[in-house]
């Protein structure tokens, strides 16, 4: 590139536009790891602009929510997030059993507060992974993803599907937890911290990893909580908001843990973030196993939700009622005609949903409220003056998912 | 109100919030489903009252959704806009309604106060073709820019109208 | 070279050969080459390209069955898997990828919703992308498990040693039947463009109806 001398007394504005051009980045890209897009505007490598583009996964699972009953519906979520189908589990069924009113039995929120964050561990050790494999560590990324095995393998046991759970029902869970899940699960507890160990010896202090992201896309807290961050993106620059913590539901209340902060703003503080919520998380599944208390897992045949047992079915007639009531396509719950918002701490930060009802047992509207809509809508805020080059470190640290981005 | 009328708005009074709205807007609409306070916004004072908000300390904006009320029992205006509002250095909590009806339904644009609203108000914009004066970049969001229809809108049917088999075929000789 | 030698003593006496030399038809020498060598192109939309992640780390290793150099440039590659659901904004880039991808080229379809739409029967999801590209291999299950991606490999690496020609005839066979199966359901209200699809435009025309008797 040749700059001639009368160009360097053109307006500054003027001059640079002359020699900026335009990259397409994605949608099929494999630092996008999924279908996002950018429109990068360059001056030689560093970014002057970027339009992120989105929509390349849309579909439509607001309008299929209005079709499904809120039983159905729950495999739809899994296909959401997918690197953490059972937090969207959780997610959704914790928003229709506030539209519907109903309290859950103490063992079933142990459960739910189990398998939470397990998939918070493992969408953490994607994201994570997926940083270190974007910024060249290949190494860091088949520990995390090994790990991620065990996890899988935990929840085939515990409801038989290794990926994409449908675990939760209205008023409870489809299984219950054996003792061999149990006891898989403290053997992961056993085993992971040493790989958690293994993982921070090999990128906490690594010059090349810290290099490229310390110092890159900061978000500052006023930024951040302007912006909608949520999860530990916010928590990264600062922002002290965890929902676990400040609006407990399920176990959570019962339960010792801290919640992991940084100042940074970083990606080198979001990575950080991720690793500590880790053994956090550890923490409060051991605790959860601890106290895991016995009983049933679905809410009463009073309740009207939950399919009855086979053993009340054959054996009680207000369980044969209940069972045929349930399972006929016009009786089903009582859904008030009612709108409400529940929302969890995902692993992505908070994940909500506003239902409507009209009576039916299918949501007349189902909102969600995805955290990586707004997680990538501060893209160019982070990136602009930053390198091309470290767009793939930025991306992965949001932890965008396109499926929840998109829906 | 579309769906709030059965409920008790007994408890208007003891948010201060609700208060300082209604001391600025006059006597506001407001309901209260399981420990969430609820409030509605006539659509000319929709700004001011979000903005009066955000000095309250609701700093963040959780979400910027909407409902079309075509089906629904009872309903009076076609579509609810839904502000969820939160704070980050207090438990509170808000969801504050603001209704528009066909034809041009428009509502203004809380860009200004929250940098979080553009994408969530282009996404409403996209699926429910609600038009937010004052808004920046008002382009479509998730569907491609030929789309013509609102696909979240009730009238709009599931399957589409035959747009996802719009497409050339390749076949082997094609590639 | 040894070969010489018998030949020319009888011709019905059988060639003698060192233990070193095999003797095949050139056709599947280079199938056997080809199938042994696919670089996967992971057109990883959704769900199942995580799946397809955890088909090539480290518990399940793609590697084994020679099939584990991803490219993401479609120049490098010859077998695209296409992961997870394709919909209306994505299958324009979809099908520019595959047209970018060089002969011979293969393409599985992994997952229900790429084969067929899945659960996600919706306005803006195509409902199987074997209506607008070739597809060899359909792999069923939402989302498949490793495993089953790994047998579809090893069928498609049947496949190409069973039928495939060094003069690409059997992409021949397929363009016949792709014809027959080339979709296009309704001409209702078209709200997209409807001039890119020479299929409708003639529909719409009335050329296909008026045209018969």
């Amino acid at each position: 590139m040749s700059i001639a001398p009368a160009e360097f007394d053109a307006p500054p504005e003027r001059r640079s536009e002359d020699y900026l051009w335009t990259l397409n980045f994605g949608p099929q890209h494999p630092a996008t790891h999924t279908t996002l897009r950018l429109v990068l505007k360059l001056e030689g490598e560093r970014v002057v602009d970027a339009m992120p583009e989105m929509g390349y996964l849309h579909s439509g699972f607001e309008k299929i929510g209005e079709h499904l009953t809120f039983n159905q519906y729950v495999t739809v979520t899994d296909r959401m997030n997918y690197i953490s189908p059972m937090a969207n589990n959780v997610a959704w069924h914790h928003a229709v059993e506030k539209l519907l009113g109903i309290e859950l039995t103490p063992r079933c929120t142990f459960i739910r507060t189990i398998i939470a964050e397990l998939a918070r561990i493992s969408d953490h050790l994607l994201c994570n992974g997926a940083v270190g494999l974007d910024t060249g560590a290949f190494t860091f990324f088949l520990y995390a993803f090994y790990q991620r095995e065990v996890i899988y393998d935990i929840f085939e046991t515990l409801c038989g599907a290794r990926f994409t759970n449908s675990y939760t029902r209205v008023g409870g869970v489809s299984q219950d937890m054996t003792p061999l899940v149990i006891e898989k699960i403290r053997s992961f507890l056993k085993t992971f911290p040493k790989t958690l160990d293994d993982m921070e010896r090999l990128l906490n202090r690594n010059r090349i990893f810290v290099d490229r992201t310390k110092g890159v896309g900061v978000l500052t807290k006023a930024e951040a909580i302007n912006r909608g961050a949520t999860g530990p993106v916010a928590r990264a620059s600062g922002v002290t908001r965890d929902l676990r913590r400040d609006e407990p539901y399920l176990a959570y209340a019962d339960l010792d843990f801290q919640v992991c902060c940084a100042s940074a703003g970083d990606c080198y503080a979001r990575y950080l973030v991720r690793m500590q919520e880790m053994r956090e998380s550890l923490k409060i599944v051991e605790q959860a196993l601890e106290k895991l208390p016995g009983g049933p897992i679905n809410v009463g045949i009073d309740q009207r939700t939950a399919l009855p047992t086979k053993k009340q079915v054959y054996s009680t007639i207000e369980g044969t009622i209940s069972h045929f009531e349930l399972s006929m396509s016009n009786r089903g719950f009582e859904v008030p005609c009612e709108e409400s918002y529940a929302a969890i701490e995902a692993p992505n930060g908070e994940l909500g949903f506003y239902i409507v009802g009209d009576g039916e047992d299918a949501a007349y509207r189902a909102r969600c409220r995805p955290p990586s809509v707004l997680h990538f809508a501060m893209f160019p805020h982070l990136i602009r003056g930053h390198t091309l080059s470290d767009i793939v470190a930025v991306l992965g640290s949001l932890n965008i998912i396109a499926a929840e981005l998109d829906r | 109100m579309n769906s709030f009328s059965d409920a008790p708005s007994d408890s208007a009074t003891t948010c201060p919030h609700l208060v300082a709205l209604e001391q600025a807007f006059g006597s506001l609409e407001s309901s209260l489903f399981r420990g969430q306070q609820r409030v509605v916004v006539p659509a000319a004072n929709s700004f001011a009252a979000l903005g009066l908000l955000k000095d309250r300390g609701f700093d963040l904006l959780v979400d910027v959704s909407c409902v079309d009320y075509l089906e629904y029992r009872g309903a009076k205006h076609r579509y609810g806009l839904v502000y969820l509002l939160a704070s980050t250095t207090s438990p509170d909590r808000l969801t504050v309604r603001v209704f528009a009806d066909d034809p041009e339904p428009t509502v203004a644009s809380v860009v200004p106060l929250w940098e979080a609203a553009n994408w969530l108000e282009r996404e409403v914009w996209d699926l429910f073709g609600i038009h937010f004066t004052g808004h920046p970049d008002l382009r479509r969001l998730v569907m491609p820019e030929a789309f013509t229809a609102h696909p979240l809108r009730k009238d709009y049917p599931l399957q589409g109208r035959g747009e996802r088999h719009n497409f050339p075929v390749i076949t082997r000789d094609h590639s | 070279m040894a070969l010489t030698q018998p030949m020319a003593s009888s011709g019905a006496q059988q060639l003698e050969l060192p233990e070193n030399v095999v003797v095949s038809r050139l056709d599947e020498l280079a199938n056997w080459c080809r199938k042994n060598s696919l670089w996967p192109m992971p057109f990883a939309t959704a769900c199942c390209g995580i799946e397809l992640m955890a088909t090539g780390a480290a518990k399940h290793d793609l590697a084994r069955f020679g099939a584990e150099v991803f490219r993401f440039s479609p120049r490098q590659c010859d077998l695209m898997i296409v992961a997870g659901r394709v919909v209306m904004k994505m299958l324009p880039v979809l099908q520019r990828i595959w047209q970018q991808m060089h002969e011979p080229k293969w393409c599985i379809s992994m997952g229900a919703c790429a084969s067929t739409g899945g659960v996600f029967d919706t306005y803006a999801v195509v409902q199987g992308i074997d209506r607008f590209i070739p597809v060899d291999m359909y792999v069923p299950g939402c989302p498949p498990r490793p495993e089953q991606l790994i047998q579809a490999i090893i069928d498609l690496q049947d496949k190409i040693q069973r039928e495939g020609t060094i003069t690409g005839r059997e992409f021949n066979t397929r363009q016949r039947q792709d014809r027959k199966r080339a979709l296009v359901e309704s001409p209702l209200p078209l709200t997209l463009d409807a001039s890119r699809n020479p299929n409708i435009q003639r529909q719409l025309s009335g050329s296909v109806t008026t045209a018969r008797p």
